[in-house]
């Protein structure tokens, strides 16, 4: 029995990490092509990686994507949470029905839906609208995580700090946000890993400056190579970062 | 800082439920005033008629001489310590009791000195530092004390202070309580369902009922000559003894009980079991017999059956020097002040 819950173990983990394993692996190859035998190892690739423009570029522009969209989604989550949570709205279990729902549609189709939307109005597509996609996916995350955080407690730190002469503005700011420091970083946190890795409506609306998923993709048309597993590596260190981040930050405000 | 408070026929409802019936109280300025009853008996939206969250259907508050009855609870000279205490757990305990003096717009080391003379005040001196999990239960009641005092209010509203704490740091509460409320000077009201809470520490209280005002008085008063039957319940246990008021007084299967001022009908007579005596002096209650009886250190708890009504059971609190066995027969008696008539109408 105890056997196998080793071998169930190993199984589990070896499915999830073989495949990241060996990307990463065949970054390192010396040679043209991702595949085995491996030798090596390599930093060949990384460094034609990072001296590569277009890949920096789209690097950065992914990160901006990523951070800014995540804090438009956590700011407008956050204020969504804190009037549905704190006033009683006609229609209020609708209202957040609604503003759960976008997570059931399929990126493809909100992308779509954005893409029609924006050749309507004019306006062109940039790391901004591809943005505003970001927004639209991580929004009902951001709210789903940070209402479900709002309790009694906070509510009645809220109701104290009113008593003594605070206004709306300064509860928000001084007392709501701050409480619920944990659960708008991990809501913000989790938006950032999602918009980085995003590749489909960030193909959709973007077009001179495109994000890293993109840029990948657009190489991988002329084949496999070391290349894409370098930056593939990059990707994924950068992921672990931001969770590692929020894992801990996480971990610090619990124990404190 | 203190104020008086005048409450003028408030009236409030929950959708059908009448909160609050006909409420007028006058508070004196530096009073300590426990709202008394039990739950739901409307003492915690009365307190929060007078802090400002609910907005009463019907009725005027005054604090001091302003009608306050829709200003918000920020713009009110009152401040509410309430029941979960409502601490700040991000802010140090020096920046909790601080935070009214920051909205009031007081420079940080005015406000950093005052916050350390109310620490100072609850005896929290040495902890300004710390964050609110770091205290035990009766240090963040204390904190949330000092909060509330450290804007100076002019009347400090209390939502059952004292109900998370265990029995023994309750009573020790209680007495400090009422100490920095003298030292202070400001008009303390105080919600609770505990009746010993109210008596040790209130000037007056007001015992409340489905959302009435049943009796309102010093705790010696309401608790010796209680308004009305639900007063005098609250206040402790209570015998009850049905009676007939008619010309020879009021009839009980006991006794007759002069009742000169009472109207005909039924009544009920009301003896608190420790002024029940067997020394004799006072009315005669005739022979009754001991059901139990149970030492409780200060008295003795007996359950007695008068002889002539079998189907009576008093409770009786007797001097603790003897414990009567089942089936001894005690003469009892109680004295004329101790007794209390309540007819259907003063009921």
């Amino acid at each position: 029995m105890r056997m196998a819950a080793w071998f169930y173990l190993v199984l589990a983990f070896g499915f999830i990490y073989l495949p990241v394993g060996t990307l990463v692996l065949y970054s390192f190859q010396d040679g043209t092509l991702p595949v085995p035998p491996f030798n090596g190892p390599s930093l060949q690739w990384y460094t034609e990686v990072l001296a590569d423009d277009d890949v920096t570029d789209a690097l950065f522009n992914s990160l901006i994507v990523a951070i800014g969209s995540s804090a438009v989604a956590v700011l407008l989550g956050f204020l969504a949470a804190y009037g549905l949570a704190r006033h009683v709205l006609p229609g209020s279990a609708f209202m957040r029905g609604l503003l759960i729902a976008p997570l059931t549609v399929s990126y493809l189709i909100v992308g779509l839906g954005l893409l029609i939307v924006l050749n309507r109005t004019g306006v062109g597509l940039s790391l901004v609208t591809a943005g505003i996609g970001h927004v639209v996916i991580n929004l009902p995350l951001a709210f789903a995580i940070i209402y479900a955080s709002m309790g009694a407690q906070h509510e009645n730190a809220e109701r104290a700090a009113r008593d003594l002469g605070a206004s709306e503005t300064k509860v928000v700011l001084l007392v709501t946000a701050p409480m619920l420091a944990p659960a708008i970083a991990a809501a913000f946190f989790l938006s950032v890993t999602l918009s980085w890795d995003e590749f489909i409506i960030a193909f959709l609306l973007t077009r001179f400056d495109i994000t890293l998923p993109v840029e990948i993709w657009s190489m991988l048309r002329s084949g496999l190579s070391p290349r894409l597993n370098a930056i593939g590596s990059v990707v994924f260190l950068i992921s672990v970062t931001a969770v590692l981040v929020l894992e801990f930050t996480m971990l610090r405000r619990r124990q404190s | 800082m203190t104020a008086s408070v005048r409450l003028d026929k408030l009236n409030h409802w929950f959708g059908t439920l009448h909160a609050l019936r006909d409420i007028s109280l006058e508070i004196g300025a530096g009073e300590y005033v426990t709202l008394l009853g039990p739950s739901g008996c409307g003492k915690t939206t009365l307190l929060s008629v007078l802090g400002g969250f609910i907005d009463p259907d019907q009725g005027t508050v005054f604090i001091g001489d302003a009608d306050m009855t829709s200003v918000a609870p920020a713009k009110r000279p009152t401040t509410t310590m309430f029941q979960d205490y409502a601490l700040f757990p991000h802010m140090s305990l020096r920046d909790n009791v601080a935070f009214g003096l920051r909205m009031a717009g007081v420079a940080k080391a005015e406000r950093h000195r005052k916050a350390d003379e109310k620490l100072d005040l609850v005896g929290l001196k040495a902890d300004g530092r710390k964050r609110p999990h770091e205290l035990s239960g009766g240090q963040r009641q204390r904190v949330a004390l000092a909060r509330a005092l450290a804007v100076e209010p002019e009347v400090l509203l209390l939502d059952e202070p004292l109900g998370a704490l265990d029995l023994k740091l309750r009573r020790a509460m209680q007495d400090e309580l009422k100490d920095i409320q003298r030292q202070v000077g400001t008009t303390f009201v105080h919600v609770t369902h505990d009746q010993e809470e109210a008596m040790a520490i209130s000037d007056r209280i007001v015992v409340m009922n489905a959302g009435r005002i049943e009796d309102a008085g010093p705790p010696l008063r309401i608790y010796r000559e209680p308004a009305s039957l639900f007063a005098a319940d609250f206040m402790g246990e209570m015998n009850h003894i049905p009676a007939q008021v008619g010309p020879q007084g009021a009839q009980t299967a006991l006794t007759n009980l002069p009742a000169a001022d009472l109207p005909p009908g039924a009544a009920t007579v009301c003896i608190r079991p420790e002024a029940v005596r067997q020394d004799g002096k006072g009315i005669a209650l005739g022979d009754a017999t001991v059901r139990d009886a149970t030492f409780f250190g200060t008295y003795t708890r007996a359950h007695v059956t008068p002889v002539t009504a079998p189907d009576m059971v008093l409770v009786a609190h007797l001097p603790p020097t003897s414990l009567p066995e089942a089936g001894t027969v005690l003469n009892l008696s109680v004295l004329p002040e101790d007794i209390r008539i309540f007819t259907k109408e003063t009921a």
